[in-house]
């Protein structure tokens, strides 16, 4: 007994220190700009890997560029598109279960086939396929991470929703004639919002190292756009010689995905 | 049997659904695609309008939509993939040769991964709360937080760079194999790892195995006899999830090794545009993955046939 409440309270303490960790991380992107005012993008190739200044608290990139300005962009570019990914696959997900779930029959079926077959093309290859029909990076990365989190949602929802259903207390309210709105709401609405905060930090994490990774391998965001990513893969032939600059992109994702993964939580795979 | 008949629809609805946006891509290219793919096949210098218009007339680009995505389904269907806009190769024999190299990069990656995680995991389960379970949590928990391309870059940086152990990147001998199934094993083997642990400490804790120990069998015989087999049902069902970890993984860590698998020639063919060697590798690395899955799922009948279905 003792030992299940503490690994219950030690769990919801590691949590809040991944929310925490969030918080921060997201706090830094945005306010990190407006206290050290600069351009992600202006060079100035005199202080190419150059050592921290008033300027620039974090010191210069190769081409001299301010590395608290990139890494703040970049982080607002990957948490903006995990995010927005990840608020529209858990709208459809959610959505779509639910619906599967009410009607049941061949909609459920149709619905459960669509999403096993696309859960068997890996992530990645998916985003890849997308990023190459839709020209714009960031949303064919939106696109693409929200066609691959809307499953995780969707299969989730669907088995919630499934089991409430068919219980009393949704048979009696139907008895009793409320309408499907009432019911979602007073039912349905309050098991599956229990289960959205930890997919969506999950989904989060997925989007911010799917983008780091294709940028990574050079295949997501072009060349002067600041990335986690591509930062690293910038920085690399460098890395003898400003090895602190390589390493703030590495702590920075490093950081998101832990307090990301720190927030969902020990999921039960 | 329903869950192969299952397996064979979801794997038909994948071919669909890949052959109509790869059509979809090879109709949307930026710019003139005749002109992008013959400068890729003869040089930026050396294209001219006729080298165009032979491009133009061996692929049938252009021409009503319709007729066009039906003859594109219906060469896919065929096993027809056709050949590779950049190398000229035919796509087919490409793939199986980079195949080839991925499987062998998987295979040892993944027995790597389950000679490091379920050992590690079943001791600390023996053991809950002990300082080996303790440790495992934190290794685990950051192993999680390190993306693969991280992990790749910093054993790069660590075992061939500063210590000059072993080759950074590349192919052939044994010891290329090391650094490449060690990051993938690594990210493969923290899930495993928690996955065995938690199986391992419910079925330590369950009366059966209480009262098999106060029958007198040893710790061994227990473990053998009672423990194993129990806790291997959630690692398969594990496995099952860490194909596409794995499959994922491929993509990035040959691209970070340069190791010439599928995962790569896919990097490449979307870098250059390369779409009938999209089409092949991205129907290859689908259905592989829809094949290994309908394998786990009959192992997993066999090692618990109690039929509880999903």
């Amino acid at each position: 007994m003792t030992d299940r409440l503490s690994r219950t309270t030690g769990r919801r303490g590691s949590r809040r220190v991944g929310a925490l960790l969030v918080l921060a991380v997201v706090l830094f992107a945005w306010l990190a700009p407006w206290l050290a005012p600069g351009d992600p993008y202006g060079q100035s190739l005199l202080k190419a890997l150059g050592a921290p200044d008033a300027a620039a608290p974090f010191g210069y990139d190769h081409l001299g560029r301010s590395m608290i300005q990139r890494l703040a962009a970049a982080l607002q570019l990957s948490l903006l598109i995990a995010g927005v990914a990840v608020v529209a696959a858990a709208c459809l997900g959610v959505a779509l279960g639910v619906l599967a779930a009410a009607r049941g029959g061949w909609v459920d079926r149709a619905l459960v086939l669509v999403s096993d077959s696309l859960l068997a093309l890996p992530g990645l290859l998916l985003v890849l396929i997308l990023s190459a029909l839709i020209p714009p990076r960031p949303l064919a990365f939106g696109a693409g991470l929200t066609l691959v989190l809307w499953i995780e949602f969707f299969r989730l929802t669907r088995a919630t929703c499934r089991s409430l259903l068919a219980s009393p207390g949704v048979q009696a309210s139907r008895l009793l004639g409320f309408g499907r709105l009432y019911l979602f709401r007073r039912h349905l609405w309050p098991e599956i919002a229990q289960l959205l905060l930890t997919t969506a930090a999950f989904g989060a994490a997925t989007g911010v190292m799917t983008i780091a990774a294709l940028g990574f391998v050079s295949v997501g965001m072009q060349a002067p756009t600041p990335e986690l990513g591509l930062m690293m893969v910038e920085l690399m032939p460098y890395w003898r010689e400003a090895p602190l600059t390589l390493l703030q992109p590495v702590i920075a994702i490093f950081l998101t995905l832990l307090g990301l993964n720190l927030m969902a939580g020990g999921r039960q795979a | 049997m329903a869950a192969t008949g299952y397996r064979l629809l979801q794997a038909l609805l994948l071919a669909l659904f890949i052959g109509v946006t790869t059509f979809a891509m090879m109709r949307s290219l930026p710019g003139d695609m005749a002109w992008r793919i013959a400068a890729h096949r003869y040089g930026y210098d050396l294209v001219d309008a006729d080298a165009v218009r032979l491009v133009q007339e061996e692929l049938a680009l252009g021409g009503p939509l319709l007729p066009a995505l039906v003859q594109w389904l219906t060469d896919m269907v065929r096993l027809d993939f056709g050949t590779s806009l950049v190398s000229g190769e035919s796509v087919i024999g490409e793939i199986t040769h980079q195949l080839g190299a991925s499987l062998q990069l998987a295979a040892v990656a993944l027995a790597l991964s389950l000679l490091l995680g379920p050992p590690l995991g079943i001791l600390a389960g023996l053991k809950p709360g002990g300082w080996l379970d303790r440790g495992l949590l934190v290794l685990a928990s950051g192993l999680r937080a390190m993306p693969q391309f991280l992990l790749g870059l910093l054993l790069i940086l660590l075992v061939s760079v500063r210590l000059g152990w072993l080759p950074a990147a590349g192919h052939g001998s044994a010891g290329h194999f090391v650094l490449p199934a060690l990051t993938l094993a690594l990210g493969l083997a923290a899930l495993s790892a928690r996955i065995a642990r938690d199986a391992m400490a419910a079925v330590a804790a369950s009366p059966f195995y209480g009262f098999a120990r106060q029958k007198g069998l040893s710790d061994a015989q227990v473990l053998w006899r009672h423990g194993l087999r129990n806790v291997s049902v959630p690692l398969v069902t594990c496995l099952g999830l860490q194909f596409v970890t794995l499959v994922e993984g491929v993509v990035v860590v040959e691209s970070v090794f340069g190791w010439p698998g599928i995962g790569h020639g896919l990097v490449h063919a979307i870098f250059g545009r390369d779409v009938p060697m999209v089409q092949g590798t991205a129907l290859v690395m689908g259905l592989t993955f829809v094949l290994l899955n309908a394998l786990n799922d009959a192992l997993q009948r066999r090692l618990d046939p109690r039929g509880t279905g999903r």
